[in-house]
């Protein structure tokens, strides 16, 4: 083959990480469900984890997460991660142990498990992907929908008299005592990427301290569900959701708690 | 850490139901206050620091049921408990932890229903526990205590039979039971070990990843899931009947009752005996599977079923089902949180043998 | 300019382009061409490629290997 010459004396200097399974993803053409799975998977192939790891998948558009990432896992039910992560990691308390969750799973059906296995300080990651829409079930409004945005529940868009604000439950849990590390992140552009797989990684070198909960809120896209291309998912996070959702750490170890 | 040698102690039946989970083993109890069932939490949360084990007070039942399934499908002996009100609330996780077939405790000390209902004792639960309750076709296997000793031995029959089948299992108290005291032998602690399953993920080293769901989004798998669920059911009806039966042999009339009422039962069956007539029991001990044998060989002898349940008559078509048409199934119930007594049954009885025997 | 190439797996792209628009180099573009799922998928178009890996970290589906140039041949050619 005419590449196989190419390559000829080149070193591989990136490929997909050995702790993502072969299974097609079953995601639409440009999720950052996909490449949160894909970095959270780097972490863990490089910080040499993938047999002492249990993951938590949700309900919702990663409800297969097991598919896709080669180590123990467990589904849980709607909204329940944490929970179920929660007794994980209490008769497992050597392990590393995350939760992986959307906004409809996380920030409505799941907030009270949310909050209070934050505010416990589960020695936990919880990485909650946050794309203002209910994805799985077909565009409906989350609780993280921003104002004014169209969803197939709020096709005249998001009316705050009617429908309330978005919910920015990350702000929430970074003011409770039991958050050790909280930050927002981004994997839509190679920096952002780059950025979340830091993110990650703090949060599994925390998670050996025994020091409370870490939780990274990704602000990502839905193609679909924004009725938008993936390349114009883009332009709609740096001047739709970034404003609202402003990227960067809410709460990093050494500051001053609440 | 000293195990604890067998004794005999005056104990309410929370309590020894707690005492009895910590020498079964257990490894971790989630659960959330609610009356009348909450010294087992209070004593676990007492004793579990100073012994081994973990408790955890969650935020909800809804929460408590969720980090069950979490901790039994990373292997660990994992309960819970509550009362009517806050097993509806764990319904849902309940349903997701059978259909992963994940082995547990539930202990449901029945309250009066429906909704807020009462905090006195009754048996309104008893379709919820041996139908389902939650979505989906599975079953709970059911225990249903009638002592303060026995709150205490079926916790090791049901986490045996849990562990056994891969599912979960419930026993069904209720609130007089879970707050009377009562003499309560306890056995000698590590009499029933407990491994770590091959399935459960704790971590892949040295194997395949093993991952614990409920999703098989395929009709063709999920129809493959339930039929190998119904066929570990019909396995449990085959092997693991339980019933007491008491003065069978000559009965014109036969009591049925499960829990409680079996007791006041025997009482009446004495009052009804003492006036010459010939009255028997059988009390079901396991709810699911249900004695369906006995009761069907027994209605081809007698004249009479009297059911008896603090309801407004779920067990009884049950009974029904087993009868199926070879006899009367009479019923009694109290509601509400109320007990019945011993005269209300024999005026029941009275009243069935006073009646002339129909013939088609 | 230490010179790199990708290979990308037409199977498992979806055509995104997520990986186009992070290409410092321009070196990425959309086939014609369709693949078996009924996507077009993206080919390196351009003999620029530096094998910075920017493509390869934003895609969704992994779909893409990078080579680079070692630091001891980048010197040899220099």
């Amino acid at each position: 083959m005419q590449q196989e010459i190419l390559l000829d004396g080149m070193e591989c200097v990136y490929q997909k990480p050995a702790t993502l399974t072969d299974d097609y993803l079953h995601y639409c053409p440009g999720c950052g469900h996909a490449v949160a799975h894909k970095i959270l998977m780097e972490v863990v192939q490089e910080m040499d984890i993938q047999e002492d790891i249990v993951g938590v998948a949700p309900v919702g558009c990663s409800v297969f997460a097991y598919n896709y990432m080669n180590i123990d896992m467990q589904e849980a039910a709607h909204g329940r991660a944490s929970a179920v992560a929660t007794g994980i990691k209490r008769v497992l308390p050597e392990k590393y142990v995350f939760s992986y969750q959307g906004d409809g799973d996380l920030a409505a059906i799941g907030t009270a498990e949310t909050i209070h296995t934050v505010n416990r300080g589960e020695n936990i990651l919880i990485v909650f992907i946050n794309n203002g829409i209910y994805g799985m079930t077909g565009g409906q409004m989350a609780p993280t929908s921003l104002l004014g945005q169209k969803t197939s529940t709020s096709p005249y868009g998001r009316d705050v008299e009617h429908n309330g604000y978005p919910l920015k439950i990350t702000d929430l849990v970074a003011q409770l005592p039991g958050a050790y590390y909280v930050t927002r992140q981004a994997v839509h552009t190679p920096n952002t990427v780059r950025k979340f797989k830091k993110a990650v990684k703090n949060a599994f070198e925390y998670q050996k301290l025994k020091k409370g909960t870490c939780f990274i809120e990704v602000v990502s896209n839905c193609p679909s569900g924004w009725k938008i291309t993936p390349k114009e998912t883009i332009q709609y996070l740096e001047e739709k959701m970034f404003p609202f959702y402003p990227l960067g750490d809410l709460k990093v170890p050494g500051q001053s708690k609440n | 850490m000293p195990t604890q040698k067998s004794e005999i102690r005056l104990m309410k039946g929370n309590e020894a139901l707690a005492e009895a989970a910590i020498r079964a083993g257990l490894d971790a109890y989630f659960g959330y206050p609610i009356t009348p069932q909450s010294e087992v939490l209070e004593y676990l949360t007492e004793q579990i620091p100073k012994r081994h084990g973990l408790v955890l007070q969650a935020e909800s039942e809804v929460a408590s049921i969720n980090m069950v399934y979490g901790a039994a499908g990373a292997g660990a002996r994992v309960m819970t408990s509550s009362s009517s009100p806050g097993i509806s609330l764990m319904q849902e996780g309940i349903s997701y932890i059978a259909a992963a077939e994940l082995p547990c405790l539930i202990v449901n000390v029945v309250r009066g229903g429906p909704g807020l209902g009462t905090i006195q004792p009754s048996q309104g639960d008893y379709f919820q526990a041996t139908k389902g309750g939650g979505h989906g076709d599975y079953r709970l296997i059911v225990l249903a205590p009638a002592s303060v000793q026995e709150m205490c031995d079926f916790v090791f029959d049901a986490f045996k039979l849990a562990e056994k089948y891969r599912t979960p299992a419930m026993i069904l108290s209720d609130g007089a039971l879970g707050q009377m005291m009562e003499k309560v032998e306890f056995p000698e602690e590590g009499s029933l070990p407990h491994q770590v399953p091959t399935w459960a993920t704790t971590g892949k080293k040295g194997r395949e990843r093993n991952f614990i769901t409920s999703l098989h989004i395929e009709p063709e798998k999920m129809e493959m899931i339930n039929l190998h669920l119904q066929e570990k059911y019909k396995e449990i009806e085959k092997n693991e009947v339980r019933y007491e039966t008491f003065n069978i042999d000559d009965a014109e009339i036969v009591l049925v009752a499960f829990g409680l009422p079996a007791r006041i039962c025997q009482k009446a069956m004495e009052l009804a005996r003492d006036k010459g007539i010939k009255v028997g029991l059988v009390r079901p001990i396991t709810l699911f599977p249900f004695p369906k044998k006995i009761l069907s060989d027994i209605s081809k002898k007698v004249n009479n079923f009297l059911v008896i349940e603090l309801n407004a008559g779920q067990m009884v078509e049950d009974v029904m089902l087993a009868a199926n048409g070879r006899c009367p199934v009479h019923f009694k119930g109290r509601m509400g949180g109320m007990i019945i007594q011993p005269e209300d049954i024999l005026e029941e009885i009275e009243k069935i043998v006073e009646q002339p025997i129909m013939q088609e | 300019m230490i010179k790199g190439t990708v290979l990308i797996n037409s199977e498992t792209c979806k055509g995104c382009e997520l990986c186009i628009v992070a290409c410092p180099q321009g070196s990425l573009s959309l086939s014609q061409k369709i693949n078996l799922r009924g996507y077009r998928y993206v080919e390196l178009s351009q003999d620029n490629c530096t094998g910075c890996t920017n493509c390869a970290i934003v895609c969704p589906d992994a779909a893409i290997t990078v080579y680079r140039q070692s630091k001891q041949q980048y010197k040899k050619a220099v």
